[in-house]
């Protein structure tokens, strides 16, 4: 019975299953608010915790999915070269908006932390929110901080910019297609990109540039800046 | 089976729509990104392997339905990728237990920040751009 249960095979399996209910409830449902994601986080957690089992032997199944993360990054490749194509008129105004955006993006994330001298690990944890999951998972990792911590932090971003987004937008006036759905993929990622589609294609095209384009520049530019932030605020 | 005949099946299987040979391919460019993080580039091995796939896209060097079913698959499941590193925040909760709420604050106000600047930043300058380009047509 414990091989049983500490088996990958049972924990891949949970996980695929919690994922499937909890599309389904998401469907039914229809908020970002209960984001499938967070569901299945919460309910193997529950389980786990249940059943006293600790998260490396869980992670023994996790880490066969969580492998995927990297080439999905790559995938990533596909619609940046298809989106770079239709929207090449406009590619030096996205460029230009992505790189101010990004380094916005970080520093506006970190000073808070910084000024009432939170951990550095959270720190470096929270500064790539704004990217897709497995590219500011890499970018956390390798600055010294902690992925998982990070896959939290992106997902809450996604799900509140994707809620506050367009409210906010149309409040200070942006009516321009491409800069609304370019904003909520910039802000926040995949789950912003899916709520600038229910808008319209053209929204939903800059979303995704916008995840891709904001995945590189911030890649780039985050261990620059929190190498200036903590000299400025040494933790 | 010849080490030839193994050649033109994965060439084959790479010429068509196929998800393996789609899946070696994002693999094959993973694995050159992490070389170069390893060797030379200070960027994430992912991204690299994103930036050389976009260049071998766009170059048309490589076919976008070389790739595309593998691609979709894993785009379109990409939230589920991200379980099991987000069930690791069961063992660092009470790392963050103390500073919640400024993460809370900060999420939200830095969130805030970006959709408005990115939004009217990208309204004016998409803007400008389009106005060039009028000018020019003329």
């Amino acid at each position: 019975m414990n091989g049983f249960l500490t088996s990958p095979v049972l924990w891949v399996t949970l996980s695929l299953l919690f994922y499937v209910g909890a599309m389904r409830i998401y469907r039914v449902v229809g908020t970002p608010l209960l984001h499938p994601v967070l569901l299945t986080i919460a309910a193997l957690i529950a389980v786990l915790t249940v059943l006293e089992i600790d998260y490396e032997t869980y992670n023994e199944g996790g880490r066969i999915i969580s492998f995927f993360l990297g080439p999905s990054v790559v995938a990533l490749g596909v619609p940046l070269a298809e989106r770079i194509r239709e929207l090449r008129r406009q590619a030096p105004a996205l460029v230009a908006t992505v790189v101010a955006g990004s380094a916005v993006g970080v520093v506006s994330a970190v000073l808070p932390l910084l000024l009432v001298g939170a951990g550095e690990s959270i720190i470096i944890s929270l500064a790539p929110k704004s990217v897709t999951t497995p590219i500011a998972m890499s970018v956390a990792e390798r600055g010294g901080g902690e992925p998982s911590l990070t896959a939290a932090f992106v997902v809450m971003t996604g799900i509140f910019g994707a809620v506050v987004g367009p409210i906010v937008l149309r409040i200070v006036g942006v009516r321009d297609r491409v800069a609304f759905g370019f904003a909520l993929g910039a802000a926040s990622h995949g789950i912003g990109t899916a709520r600038a589609l229910e808008n319209g294609r053209t929204e939903g095209a800059a979303g995704s540039l916008a995840i891709c384009l904001n995945g590189i520049a911030t890649s780039i530019l985050t261990p620059p800046i929190l190498a200036l932030l903590f000299w400025l605020w040494p933790v | 089976m010849t080490l030839l005949d193994r050649g033109v099946v994965l060439s084959h299987s790479f010429g068509h729509d196929n998800m393996f040979g789609g899946l070696a391919i994002l693999l094959l460019f993973l694995a050159i990104g992490e070389l170069l993080a390893a060797l030379l580039v200070p960027l994430p091995g992912n991204v690299i392997g994103m930036i050389l796939l976009t260049g071998a896209l766009l170059s048309g060097r490589l076919t976008v339905a070389s790739v595309k079913r593998a691609s979709d698959l894993l785009l379109d499941n990409l939230a589920f990728l991200f379980v099991p590193p987000g069930v690791g925040i069961m063992v660092h909760a009470s790392t963050i237990a103390d500073s919640w709420a400024i993460i809370a604050a900060a999420i939200v106000a830095s969130t805030l920040i970006v959709i408005v600047f990115v939004g009217t930043l990208q309204q004016r300058l998409g803007r400008v751009g389009r106005a060039q380009e009028d000018e020019g047509e003329m």
